[in-house]
């Protein structure tokens, strides 16, 4: 059971890594148009709050959150060929990157709008209260995101209602190009729970163990009617913004210090001293991703692009 | 040396923040950044973090703050970053900003400008192709200009700033560093609400403005060599105010007209103006007013999907043939 969780876990943040790279290196050829973000870095955020939960509970991914659709079970080639901006990609076509969901796993597509999920993860909540259902609505945000109104908005009102909503910040220190400096006058997004009247926690968030006890806690905690959480994770994107910014904004040494305490590195010294043969895994685990990831590729490059005319589909339940 | 669209934005800009201390820049990534078109490059340096200032995440906040600024005698350029966010900074533009001076009576103005990059083509999807003007087209009180060219969108900008009303200022995205031309060494603007005459025709009056006005006089120029028509491209450049004496003027003089923009076509400008026109220029009408715009869809990613929604040359053409037939 434990060895299959690791194992689990090992092959989600390897994958997720792949995937992204995957991606940036595709973006640089010119076969995937449109902006790319990479979560490089940030992988145990995403894969330690999404593993483990159900397929009911509602989750609103951001722009760095790739892992999060490959944890909750999205088809890796569905993926990939909505990033190609082709017709068996999740929006078939209609927009790019992670702006598109899929509700039968419990993945809700976010818009470009920072922070405009959370509101909708509220109101998920409140429907799983509403229905007396044991689920959990998560909303991912970067700390740049928490500057919104909506942010503030839904905070009080999921503290109000104590409603079954985790709030998990990603905070990457940049917003951009903005320092957490220019974005607000506190040190830890987290302590605004409590502004709300519920807990604010603050982790790592490249140790997947500290990801995952904090968010288990709240999950637990908002499953059992006992309200909702803001949990920050301090983390880092190694990539710039987006695949076009040079970040010539951060010091490189900063990098580096990050890098060393990268996500994925600090898992296999873990496997490696709870005595798993890390070599053999790697290597095995490393073969299975990149066959997962050449088919997803190869995938989306032969799907076909939607006919013009289908633009004009999929605006109305009831067309007329 | 030629100078580009946006290179045309910044200088404007930098000029203005030269000339006028009261000028300043507010925005997300405007500073350290110079901005993520690199509108306002180097700014920071030149003007310091007093005066161009990197805001959180909060467009609210971005025109709210201008707002205020501006009622004091300021004169703030807000960055949206891409105007599809100016969506999260609405109610501060259409009830706060627009309705400051009537509520007070005339006793107070908002001489502010709100920049956007607007518009598609460039692949970048629902959120970072719209083209914001009809969501605000029938609110009194704010000015609205979308230039063309590199020297209006210098001169404009320049007139935005020095106007004491507040201004949406949509630059198209497309433009960029796709179009360029010589501009004066010296000091100029061009006056809001006046349209520029593009090209001059007597057998028919297109009315556009923006990243469209390319495509409409590649098509007038075909319409000219394939079909023997002289068509007049009138470039709107202000939507409010619209410059309406030169849209009459040409429509008697060629009775015909076309209407073209990127905006969608349903609640896009191009229907305020058919109405106007069909109202006060009827008896010269000899055939409908007809619109190219984008369908009444989101602007869609995928590429095939875009070309779809778009205006372009050749839909141009086929409305304008089938309305010289009349
Ligand atoms: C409302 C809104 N304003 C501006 C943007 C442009 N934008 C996209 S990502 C970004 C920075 C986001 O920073 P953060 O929330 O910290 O997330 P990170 O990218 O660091 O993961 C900005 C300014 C946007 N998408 N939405
Ligand atoms: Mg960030």
């Amino acid at each position: 059971m434990e060895m299959k969780e690791d194992q689990e876990l090992y092959f989600y943040l390897k994958l997720t890594r792949e995937f992204e790279d995957r991606v940036s290196k595709l973006h640089l050829q010119g076969k995937i148009l449109g902006g790319v973000y990479s979560g490089k870095g940030q992988e145990a955020i995403v894969v330690g709050v999404c593993y483990g939960l159900q397929r009911e509970d509602f989750i609103c991914p951001i722009h760095r959150d790739m892992g999060a659709f490959l944890v909750k079970g999205v088809d890796p080639k569905r993926l990939m060929a909505q990033l190609f901006g082709k017709k068996t990609g999740l929006s078939k076509g209609k927009d790019s990157f992670l702006h598109a969901g899929d509700l039968e796993r419990g993945i809700f597509g976010a818009t470009s709008m920072l922070a405009s999920t959370l509101p909708v993860a509220a109101g998920a909540a409140l429907k799983f209260r509403m229905r007396k259902e044991p689920h959990v609505a998560i909303a991912f945000f970067g700390e740049g995101a928490s500057s919104r109104g909506d942010f503030h908005e839904t905070l009080n009102f999921a503290g109000i209602h104590k409603l079954p909503v985790i709030f998990v910040c990603e905070n990457n220190f940049y917003a951009y190009s903005t320092p957490q400096n220019a974005q607000m006058a506190v040190e830890d997004v987290a302590i605004r729970a409590e502004g709300y009247g519920f807990k604010g926690a603050v982790c790592s968030g490249n140790d997947l163990h500290a990801v995952m006890r904090t968010a288990h806690a709240a999950i637990d905690r908002a499953r059992h009617g006992e309200g909702p959480t803001l949990i920050e994770c301090k983390t880092y994107r190694y990539h710039g913004h987006s695949e076009h910014d040079q970040p010539f904004y951060r010091p490189k040494e900063e990098l580096i210090e990050w890098e060393s305490r990268d996500p994925i590195q600090r898992f296999e010294i873990y496997l490696e001293k709870k005595g798993y043969n890390v070599d053999q895994m790697k290597a095995e685990t490393e073969k299975q991703i990149k066959e997962i990831v050449d088919e997803a590729v190869q995938f989306a490059e032969e799907s076909p692009y939607p006919e013009g005319k289908e633009a004009m589909e999929d605006l109305y339940a009831n067309p007329f | 040396m030629p100078t580009t669209y946006i290179k045309a934005i910044r200088d404007a800009m930098f000029e203005e923040m030269k000339r006028d201390e009261n000028v300043f820049i507010l925005g997300e990534d405007v500073g350290i950044l110079g901005g993520a078109f690199k509108a306002t490059d180097g700014f920071l340096k030149e003007f310091g973090p007093e005066r161009v200032i990197d805001t959180p995440i909060a467009e609210s906040l971005i025109v709210g703050a201008a707002i205020g600024a501006a009622v004091l005698g300021m004169r703030p350029i807000a960055e949206i970053q891409f105007a599809d966010f100016i969506s999260c900074a609405y109610d501060q533009i259409i009830n706060m900003a627009a309705t400051l001076r009537y509520r007070h009576g005339g006793g107070a103005q908002v001489p502010m400008v709100i920049r956007g990059p607007s518009g598609a083509g460039v692949h970048g999807g629902l959120f970072h192709s719209q083209n914001p003007e009809s969501y605000f087209l029938s609110v009194p009180g704010l000015k609205m200009v979308a230039p063309a060219t590199a020297y209006d969108a210098k001169g404009l900008l320049k007139a935005a700033i020095r106007d004491d009303d507040p201004v949406l200022f949509f630059e198209h995205k497309y433009l960029y560093r796709r179009i360029q031309e010589e501009l004066p060494e010296e000091d100029y603007i061009v006056p809001l609400g006046k349209a520029a005459v593009r090209r001059e025709g007597s057998d028919m009056t297109f009315i556009t403005y923006s990243s469209m006005l390319y495509p409409s006089l590649t098509a007038a120029e075909r319409l000219e060599k394939e079909d023997g028509l002289r068509v007049e491209v009138i470039d709107l450049r202000s939507l409010r105010p619209l410059d309406w004496e030169t849209l009459f003027g040409s429509v008697r003089k060629t009775n015909k007209v076309v209407i073209i923009h990127e905006d969608r076509r349903t609640g896009g400008i191009g229907g305020e103006i058919a109405a106007r026109l069909a109202e006060e220029c009827f008896d010269s009408l000899d055939g409908p007013i007809v619109r190219v715009a984008s369908e009444d869809t989101h602007y869609a990613f995928s590429p095939p999907l875009e070309e779809f929604i778009l205006p372009n040359v050749d839909k141009i053409l086929a409305k304008a043939r089938a309305l010289a037939a009349y």
